[in-house]
């Protein structure tokens, strides 16, 4: 079997189980609707998912892109100014360790209920996997290609686009994958504390009004964009990152 | 061609010294070689002339000249160091694309102006790489892949080479194959190659030393007959290879004794 079959079917099997679920244990509508409902209710709801989901998509997409820009920076940074290194860790793992649920209001009064806060959010949350792997990667040269550089006399920008950059990229593309996943909880934790759009309001609203099989829209519409995020940000990066070593053999 | 001089060279790492006030002269234009056991020192005294971190270092290289060695150096390490997302070409002109300055790549000066290129592809037509010019290093056998790292090292076309047991990790008909190549494309260059192998610094040694010991001392120099790369059905060098081969496992044999006491 190909393996880009493999994801749909392991879907279709998901969407009988569930099937099968809620027919053998006879569920009501309000606590597990069928996925026959749930497409039923998309169907019905197209446009309104549509004009939810472009909002959640901008600031997951926003989000990324700053988050990333930010990350790859902080890494290099970290790496060529050893002096600011102790001063740089704490504050960059405070932000992890405060989960995101309890920043959410706080970011909402700064930031207000629009965008802004959703974009701040997501880049909380990609923000460190992606500097933590891009720091990784550029620490980790290996030590012959940087002392050969030194012997041909390189500059030190002409080593890092050259040698380091292109030898962080597989530690960077992993952090990628990671940030790509999460990306979604800072958007929907956002729009959860405080939003008038995005497929979290959504969601929210429908739970307001026990109307589940739209919930459940929502949340399969969210579940597609994050799946289809990380496939294809997984084939791009294998497309500009030909050399990276795959170790598990088929 | 300058000699190179090396001169009171020591090297410590913490309590641990490596070698002491080691005195050693690498004739201008010749092959010398250093043979020794793992972890003798031999590495580090050749970090130490290129200029490359290895512990608290004391001595002076100097260039007979009068210039500094610094920037007169090509590096051939163990490993072939081929950076995986270049290609051959790429890789072979890699000194090139790390020495553009600031200027060139405002001014959008090309990479590889058409001489450069010219002279890559003759120097990958010397090494039997030409058709490999524009592939990934990937694809290419362990013999090509060191065939390529001697193509950067003479793309470099510095006075002093020095090496680092490049022909470690090859077959035997490969490693002879590519020693003769080596011999006749670096002449009349100053090269400096540590090996393990007597055979290799037979062949390969207008001058052959043995570091040995803790701390490492040079054994005074053995000068072959012959020209480089030497004959294997030469008998003398036999013999010679016989008498190392027998030094090296005695020294070998002696060092878990002497760390006992």
């Amino acid at each position: 079997m190909k393996d880009s079959i493999k994801p749909f079917v392991v879907l279709f099997g998901l969407l009988v189980l569930w099937h099968t679920l809620v027919i053998a244990f006879d569920m009501p509508d309000y606590i597990l609707p069928s996925p026959v409902d749930v497409a039923k209710s998309m169907a019905e709801n197209a446009s309104l998912l549509w004009e939810h989901t472009l909002v959640t998509l901008s600031e997951m997409l926003l989000g990324l892109l700053l988050g990333v820009l930010l990350g790859i920076v902080l890494a290099l940074v970290l790496v060529y100014f050893a002096a600011l290194r102790p001063w740089l860790l704490p504050p960059l793992l405070v932000t992890q360790a405060i989960p995101v649920f309890a920043l959410a209001p706080i970011l909402m009064l700064w930031f207000g209920y629009g965008l802004t806060s959703k974009v701040v959010m997501t880049i909380l949350v990609i923000f460190f996997p992606v500097v933590t792997c891009c720091y990784d990667g550029l620490r980790h040269t290996h030590q012959g290609w940087l002392d050969m550089a030194q012997t041909m006399g390189g500059n030190r920008f002409a080593i890092l686009r050259n040698i380091r950059w292109p030898a962080a990229l597989p530690a960077l593309a992993s952090g990628l994958r990671v940030a790509v996943v999460v990306a979604p909880i800072g958007a929907v934790v956002g729009e959860w504390v405080g939003s008038s759009a995005g497929l979290g309001y959504l969601m929210l609203q429908a739970n307001a009004r026990l109307w589940v099989d739209q919930m459940f829209a929502a949340l399969t519409v969210l579940a597609f964009c994050s799946i289809t995020l990380y496939y294809t940000t997984d084939r791009l990066l294998r497309r500009f990152i030909p050399w990276q070593p795959e170790t598990s053999q088929e | 061609m300058f000699d190179v001089i090396i001169r009171d060279a020591s090297l410590r790492f913490g309590n641990h010294c490596v070698f002491e006030k080691l005195n050693l002269t690498l004739k201008g234009g010749k092959w010398t070689c250093l043979l020794g056991g793992s972890g003798v020192g031999k590495t580090s005294l050749l970090r130490l002339i290129a200029g490359l971190p290895a512990g608290e270092t004391d001595g002076k290289i100097l260039c007979q000249d009068g210039f500094p060695v610094s920037n007169r150096i090509a590096w051939m390490a163990q490993q072939d160091l081929l950076l995986p997302w270049f290609t051959v070409l790429e890789n072979i002109t890699l000194g090139q694309r790390l020495r553009r300055s600031w200027a060139d790549m405002l001014k959008r000066r090309p990479i590889l102006p058409p001489e450069v290129q010219d002279k890559a592809m003759s120097i990958l037509e010397k090494v039997g790489l030409t058709e490999k010019a524009h592939v990934l290093p990937q694809t290419l056998s362990g013999g090509q892949r060191q065939r390529a790292a001697l193509a950067r090292t003479l793309m470099e076309n510095r006075p002093l080479v020095l090496m680092d047991e490049p022909f470690g990790a090859l077959d035997a008909i490969t490693r002879l194959n590519l020693q003769d190549l080596a011999c006749e494309l670096l002449k009349n260059r100053t090269v400096l190659l540590i090996t393990h192998d007597p055979l290799e610094a037979l062949r390969l040694g207008h001058d052959v030393y043995h570091l040995r010991g803790q701390p490492a001392q040079l054994t005074d120099a053995i000068t072959p007959p012959g020209e480089i790369p030497r004959s294997l059905e030469d008998n003398s060098l036999m013999a010679l290879q016989g008498k190392l081969l027998d030094r090296l496992r005695h020294e070998s044999l002696l060092e878990p004794l002497a760390g006992e006491q």
